[in-house]
This record gives structure tokens, sequence and C-alpha cells, in this order.
């Protein structure tokens, strides 16, 4: 069985160790990357893919249902709501009131619930030592992208993260058999509407062409893999899948029992069975290749894709299959891949808001300072945790980049090295030091650092290519300034030019 | 003679002998366009140049035209800004909400007054704070468009707010109303320089695929605070960028990705050097207190400064009154009202009145009836403003019907979109179906 070229063991370097470290988690300080390095290969791959071993350290991977409040969305009872109707009936303006402020308390604790939420998982990428499986876990919210704005319900989105989670790197037949059973994406697509005799093709439609068949033009495709009539058919396939409170239901009283044709099949399908036979479809495996490649591995402006990268797209997408959907044998096929570490996609990537402002922490162990500011910036840079624009997700790559989020970013990555704010100003006021002297410990000699030495380490540690001169000039000037000394003043202040080139915002 | 004059004799010989520095800089943006050196936006005005001007224009009136648009958050009450004196409906609905009849009580003064006179024989009057917009509108420069809004109406802050930003009553995944004018309209000559929000972050409205928009609370936020830790810092910086400047022809192909964060960064650069040039210029009237007022101080310097942004965007909030509202409403009134008297008399002192538009709208209206605290609840349809010197002076359109209530709430009588469309034909030289679809008929505000 034919399988992509595996990288030779002696290629794996420590550049080599670092690209997989920030691609397959969110970076890490060079005491890190050194340490996948002594691994070897097909070790560090283990230990990224492998993380359920991992689960004695760092944040509890079965966070307890007292984090968050499953009930901040019940204050209302049906009682109130049967008030409401007989007050509009009779025309009681004072309780209609009543209860519209009521209605809007709850929004607004439901509202506060979520950025706890988004808190909560901005530090838990921060903190993680199992990195990829955070990383999975943002790539699937952007795969099965539901947005807050539309579910209004923060346990939902909770719900829906921790789903993700538990099957990051699991399977992702697993996945996409239970997106049909989540009330975030249920209330988001409307499928609590699609009853029957009345179907909402919303669900039928997004499931086929942006959860698993993928658009018609896609990798060069001749024709679309499925018509109109699969989703008008896949629709009632899918009635009567709700929920009720916090939990799946399956109304079957609201579903279509007929005989429906979806694919070229007939029968009495339900959800299921249209599931399953979506994961049967070639082109199914084929484009998660795709999106996994994507997000992986190169942002590929260009459609259709060249040609090598098609190759490679296809195998990914033939182990997918064979594999029946087990994604760690396709993300360790990828991560031990020449391809995945060809010159041609190292610095192909630009990083996502949250990746810069995650791998700003991890790769310069710089202090969290205000985790709601972090989590605001990324907001601001496009990136805002359980709000993705649209049901496509972020289109990331060049998207995220313009002329106002370039200084953004930037101001950022200065505001987390010296937690100044525009003007010079500290805030918050509690200003954490940052030391970055343990970044460049290891040119130490008789007490001191050759600026030179500084600055070419520095960009090896941070940089996913090589700087032009004059640029790298711009750096060592830091020093100049500095009488040549490299200490932690001059140093911070090297790292805030650094984090400016452009070249940091790629990876 | 002058360097200038031996472009003009490069020229392709139309014989056009009114050389104007725009056509000088034009043609050397053209000529850089094939250089990789150039930032995007001077290029894609060079490539845009190559369209023809299809639209007519209004005599008279220049051409580097700019549209403001001001946004009134938390659901201003439409009932008392344009007050409905003619409906005894209002006054049984709102016991101590309610504004008298223009000259009822002339005595009353502040918070008391009377309504101020809109528009006698329709009946409607502005609220009395509203004084400074009322000289405007009596000087024939302030279109007032009672009971905007759309059908089915959603009463949710945010959901609302999405729709008027869009155009859209389903806007899941729309592009912003003002993103799709930038997109279907690239710049006929010169360059397609980005709507401009005075904010955290550029409002959904502006938001399309051609032409980013830039936001920032203060034109010192846009730019490298890196200068701020140490001014030697800042130094560098500009001297890195622009090493990046002379190195990019030799970086370009070899990696497009960081080709492309280069330019952009260069971009950066110099649209922050050009505003901060611009909010240099010093306003020509002075401007009263308040988050408004200062937005659109800084607004009417870029304007001075010579920008040649279209769009402008500016908002202000609080409007959400629930409870007290007739002294917290009036105070905004008197906010808004005082900030456009003295953004369009600076508008006037420089001339640039002939060129800039202002409309104002809320995402909603609140209901008819007051609530048990003295406030008002979300509700439905509201004013829209038109101001300038060439917008059509007078109340368009009807006011809402009384006897028709939607359980409690208004019914709109003009949908917003017909405004939008009026900007876009009247004042934009645009094309709204391209815009906002061929349903809405323009509504003639200009």
């Amino acid at each position: 069985m034919p399988r992509l070229t595996p990288l030779p063991r002696d290629a794996f370097d420590f550049a080599a160790a670092r690209h997989l470290l920030v691609r397959a988690g969110f970076g890490g300080t060079p005491g890190m990357v050194q340490g996948l390095l002594s691994k070897g290969l097909d070790a560090a791959v283990d230990w990224l893919i492998d993380f359920e071993g991992d689960s004695a350290s760092g944040p509890d991977r079965n966070v307890q249902a007292d984090t968050f409040d499953p009930s901040v969305k019940m204050q209302l009872t049906a009682e109130d709501y049967e008030a409401y109707r007989k007050a509009r009936e009779a025309g009681d303006e004072e309780a209609i009131a009543a209860f519209r402020r009521k209605q809007e308390q709850q929004e607004r604790d439901d509202r506060g619930a979520m950025r706890s939420f988004e808190q909560w998982w901005l530090s838990r990428m921060i903190e993680t030592p199992r990195p990829l499986e955070e990383k999975l876990t943002l790539f699937w919210h952007g795969h099965f992208a539901a947005s807050y704005t539309t579910v209004e319900n923060s346990w939902h989105m909770f719900r829906q993260n921790q789903f993700f989670r538990k099957h990051a790197a699991g399977n992702f037949g697993d996945l996409l058999h239970g997106i049909i059973e989540d009330p975030a994406m249920l209330r988001f697509l409307d499928n609590n509407r699609n009853r029957k005799g009345s179907p909402n093709e919303n669900l039928a439609r997004e499931i086929m062409e942006l959860f698993s068949l993928g658009e018609p033009e896609l990798l060069g495709r001749k024709r679309s893999p499925y018509r109109e009539g699969d989703i008008k058919e896949g629709a009632r396939a899918l009635t009567g899948y709700t929920y009720r409170g916090n939990e799946f239901f399956f109304d079957e009283s609201q579903h279509d029992n007929g005989l429906k044709r979806i694919l070229g099949r007939s029968g009495r399908w339900n959800g299921h069975e249209l599931v399953d036979m979506l994961l049967a479809h070639p082109s199914c495996s084929e484009f998660i290749a795709w999106k996994i490649y994507r997000a992986f591995v190169n942002d590929v402006p260009e459609t259709p894709p060249r040609d090598d990268v098609r190759k490679v797209v296809v195998q990914l997408g033939k182990t997918l299959k064979s594999n029946k959907y087990n994604l760690k044998k396709s993300l360790g096929e990828l991560f031990r891949s020449a391809h995945f570490y060809a010159a041609a996609n190292r610095a192909a990537h630009i990083k996502s808001p949250i990746e810069l402002v995650v791998g700003t922490i991890r790769d310069l162990g710089v202090p969290v300072r205000n985790v709601d500011t972090l989590r605001t910036a990324a907001a601001r840079l496009g990136q805002r945790l359980g709000h993705p624009p649209s049901v496509k997700g972020w289109d990331g790559g060049r998207a995220w980049i313009n002329t106002s989020t370039m200084f953004l970013r930037q101001n950022t990555a200065v505001w987390m090295l010296t937690g100044r704010d525009a003007g010079g100003h500290p805030w918050p006021n509690d200003t954490t030091p940052f030391d970055p002297m343990p970044l460049v410990e290891q040119l130490e000699r008789q007490g001191e650092i050759n600026p030179d030495e500084a600055t070419v380490y520095l960009q090896r540690l941070l940089l996913a290519c090589p700087v032009d001169d004059a640029r790298s000039q711009a750096i060592r000037h830091v020093f100049t300034l500095a009488n040549d000394r490299v200490n932690a003043d001059s140093l911070t202040a090297a790292l805030c030019v650094l984090t400016a080139l452009p070249e940091y915002q790629l990876s | 003679m002058t360097h200038d004059h031996d472009h003009l004799h490069d020229c392709d010989g139309d014989g056009n002998m009114a050389f104007t520095r725009r056509a000088f800089l034009q043609r050397n943006f053209a000529l850089a366009a094939l250089a990789p050196t150039v930032p995007w936006f001077v290029q894609q005005g060079a490539m845009a140049s190559a369209a023809p001007l299809g639209l007519s224009s209004i005599p008279g009136v220049a051409e580097e035209r700019a549209l403001v648009v001001v946004q009134l958050g938390g659901g201003n009450d439409g009932l008392n800004t344009v007050i409905p004196y003619f409906a005894p409906q209002y006054y049984d609905r709102r016991p101590t909400l309610a504004y008298r009849a223009p000259g009822s009580n002339p005595n009353a003064t502040g918070w008391n007054a009377d309504a101020l006179p809109l528009d006698a024989k329709l009946g409607l009057g502005l609220h009395p704070a509203l004084a400074p917009l009322k000289e405007l509108h009596d000087d024939g420069e302030v279109a007032t468009i009672p009971g905007c809004g759309y059908p089915n109406p959603n009463r949710s802050h945010f959901a609302s707010m999405d729709i008027w930003h869009t155009a859209d009553r389903n806007p899941s995944g729309s592009d912003g109303w003002l993103g799709r004018y930038f997109d279907t309209h690239p710049a006929t000559e010169g360059s397609n320089e980005a709507a401009i929000a005075i904010g955290n972050s550029a409002p959904r409205a502006l938001t399309g695929s051609s032409v980013p928009p830039i936001a920032f609370q203060s034109a010192q936020q846009f730019r490298w605070t890196g200068a701020d830790i140490h001014e030697s810092l800042g130094k560098t910086y500009q001297a890195m960028s622009g090493e990046a400047a002379s190195t990019l022809s030799q970086a370009a192909t070899a990696n497009p990705q960081l080709d492309f964060l280069v330019r952009t960064n260069m971009d950066a650069q110099i649209a922050a050097d050009r505003i901060r040039g611009a909010v240099r210029a010093s306003n020509g009237v002075s401007y009263p207190r308040g988050s408004l007022a200062n937005q659109l101080k800084l607004i009417a310097k870029m304007i001075r400064g010579g920008l040649r942004t279209r769009v402008f965007y500016a908002s202000m909030g609080g409007f959400d009154t629930h409870s007290g509202q007739r002294g917290r409403h009036a105070q905004l009134m008197g906010q808004f009202a005082n900030a456009i008297n003295a953004f369009q008399k600076d508008l006037r002192e420089s001339g640039d009145d002939e060129r800039v538009m202002t409309m104002v709208f809320s995402e909603f209206g609140r209901r008819v009836g007051e609530n048990a605290s003295n406030g008002t609840d979300h509700g439905t349809a509201g004013p829209m403003f038109v101001i300038g010197k060439h917008a059509k002076g007078g109340v368009h359109g009807r006011h809402p019907n009384f006897t028709k209530l939607d359980s409690g709430d208004l019914r709109y009588t003009i949908d917003f979109r017909r405004v939008y469309a009026g900007v876009l034909s009247g004042w934009m030289q645009a094309d709204p179906s391209k815009v906002i679809g061929p349903q809405h008929q323009p509504l003639a505000v200009v």
C-alpha cells in the first residue's frame, strides 16, 4: 500500500522539530524543541499524537460540569412563557416589560458565561501539555463551524467544544455522526425546525457541502459529488433530529420515515444512514484530507492546487479511507512525511490570531498578564473563539491580514512582551515582568552573551525562514543601542522588533 | 519648465490640457503598478483607473464625495426623536415620556420644553434638545425619514444591527452593505482608499472582500506602539521597514506569503503616515464635548487634511433606555445634535460641505407605550436622517400609523434599504442594485 515518502531520520533537525511543534501544536520554548528533537522523528510524532497517555499532567481532560453552569439559559420557565403569551394577548404592558427584562437578564448572564468559556479555552491552549489535542479541537471548531451569535447558549457551545476535544484525534466518522446530535449545531443550522412535511434544508446542505463532500470545484473536480435532489432528500432523512433543553432528542413524530433517494440509493434513510453514505462517498475522505492539508501543511492560496500538492492530498485521503477515518494514522503519516518538512511548506502558513497569541506565549515564555486582553486581541484580529464568521469557518491564510490587523498583531506582541499599551503606559497596573534571559542562556560565556550570536540565535528560534541582512541588522542595532550588552532590557527590545517583522507572522 | 510638464508631454495625446495633480498621480501610479515595490492599495487604484466613469454626476458638486455614517447604538427612541404630536395615541401610551406639540407651553424649558416644529402639516416635531439639528433643518440640509424599518422585525440588538449592517434580512454570512459597495464599485480614478471607522473594530457594514476597512480609536493607535517603549526603537522600525521596501524586489517570488506580508506592512505604514499627517490639520470650529463630537472632529480633520476615503463611520452608544428615560435621552439627543451641528459648520468653513453627506440610523426604535420604569423597551421602526448641503431637506415618507400597531409596535413605512439605495445612487454615484439588490426603489433623499 503506497504512502507518503517519509522524512529521512537524520533530516529531523532543530528547525524540523520546531516546525513540527509549531504546526502540530502552538510552538514551545527552545528547551521543548530540544526535547522533541532528542526523541527522534518517530517518537516525537507518537508523543504528539498519542496524547491520551499523558492525561496525568496538565489540565483535566474531563472538565467537571461545575466549571460552567448548564442552566444559565434556563432561568425562564414554561410558566414564564405562558404568562408572557397571556400578557401579550391582554396587552398587559407591565407584564410584557417584566418578562422582557428577565429575558434580557438571562441573555446578559449567558453572554458573560460565554466570555468565561472563551477565556477558559484560550488558557487551556496556552497551558496544555497535549498541544495537538487543542490544535485539533480548534481545527474541528473551524470545520464544523457554529457561532454563538446564532446558538445563543453558552452551555451548548461548551458541550460542543468538549465533543470536539473528545474525538479530536479519534475517528472522523464519530465526529460526523455526532454532529447531527449536537444541540449547538442543530440550532445553528435550524434543524430544530426540520420537520416531517416541512423540511428545512440547512443542515442537509452544509453537511454535504462543508462537512463531508466539499464544494464542487474542489481539487479540480469536473462535477459536484452531490445534487440539489440529494440535499432535499437528505433534509428529509434529518427530520426530527432536534434537542430538548441541553440534550439531543430524536422526535420520532416529526421524522419522515418515507422512501428517499440519496446519492443514487433508495431506502427509508434516517440521519445516521445518511452520514454512513456520506462517509462511504469517495469525495469525503479526499475533502477531509484537503482540509487537514490546508490547516497543517500549507495555506495553498491557489485552487485547484499544484499537481504535487494534489497527489499528497489524494494519498492522505486514501490513508483516511483505508483506515476507516482513523485520524491518528493519517496525521502520523503526514507528520512523518518528507513533504510536510519540504522547503516549500516552511514559512508557508500565516499564523491565525489564536496561533499568534498562544504561540508567542509558548515560544517566548512571556507572562499571560490578562487572559481577557488576549481573548479580545484575537477577536479584534478576526478570530473570536466560539464566533466563526459563518458556517464556512474562518477563511484563514491571507484573509487574516490587512493594514489594521498588521499593526494590531505587532502591537499585541509589544504588549505581551512589555505589558505596555500605546503611549508606553503600563497596562494593567500590576505589570508582571518578563524575563527573556532563559531564552538565550545557552549562549552565555563567562557571564556574557555575544550580541551577534544572540541576533542570529533569536531568528533561528522564532522564525520559520531566514531574514534578509538589512532586517537582521535592525535587530542587531537594538543591542548596539544598549552598548552591545545583552540583558533583559535589550533582549526585550530586540524581541519587540523581531515580532514586528513580517516574517514573524509566518510559521 | 516643471517636472509636471514633462509628464504632461508623456501623455497619450488626448489633448486634455486641464492638467491636474490628480491626473499626474494617477499616471504615476499606473506606471508604478508594473513594479512589485508599490503597496497594494496604490496598485489596485492604478488598475481600477482603467474602468470608465459611467454614472452621472450632480452639476457643481465635487466628484470626490464622502459618506459619513453615524450609528446610534442601543435602539434610539424614534418616537421621542421625531415627535408625532398629531397622534393622540402617542400621548395615551406615554403618560410621562411624551413631548407636547410645539407652542403648547412656550414658557416650559429643559426636559419639559415643547417639541420643536418640524412639519406642521404632518403634525411632526423634533425633540427639544435637537435644536442644533433643527437649525440645520431650517437651512434645508436635513432629510428626515420617519418610520424606517424592515419586514418581520427582530428585537435583539445584535441581530437587528446585523440586518442594518448587511442590508439583508437574513444576514448570516453576508458582507456589509458598504463593503459590497466597495467590491462592486472600484475607484474610477486614483486609489480605492479603505473606509475608516472610528472605534476599536470595523463595523460589519464595512466588511467586504476587496478593500479591508481601517479602524482606530485615535490616529495615535494606528501605528507601531513599540516606538513608545523607547524612541530609538521607532527609528529602528522605520529603518527596517524602509529596507524592507528596497529589498522587496529581491524577496519577491521566493515566498509569496512573505511578499504579501511585506507589502501589507508597507501599506499600513503609508496609510498610518497619511492619516496622522491628515489629522494634524486643525478644525474650523470648536466642538462640544462627548464621544460622537470627538469622532466627528477627527473625521472632519481627515477630510480637511485631504484624505480621499469615501466612507467614514462613527458611532454613539447608550440609547438602550429601559428606565428613567426622560433625562438620559434628552442628554443623548443634545450630544448628538450638537456634534452634528459642529461637524456640519466645520465642513462649511472649509468648503468640504460640498462633498460630504452624513447618514444617521439606529438598529430599531422603541415600543409605543412606555414601561413601568419610565423607560421604553425594544421596538421596531425609527427615523433616519440624511444631512448635508446636498441633502433634500424636509420630511420624506409617512409617519407610521398608530391605529395599526403590531402588538404594540409601529409598522415601518419605509424600508431602510430604500434610504441606502437613495444615498448610493443619489450621492455615491453607485448602482444600488449591485449593492443591495434591485427590489429596493431608491428614496430621493439627495
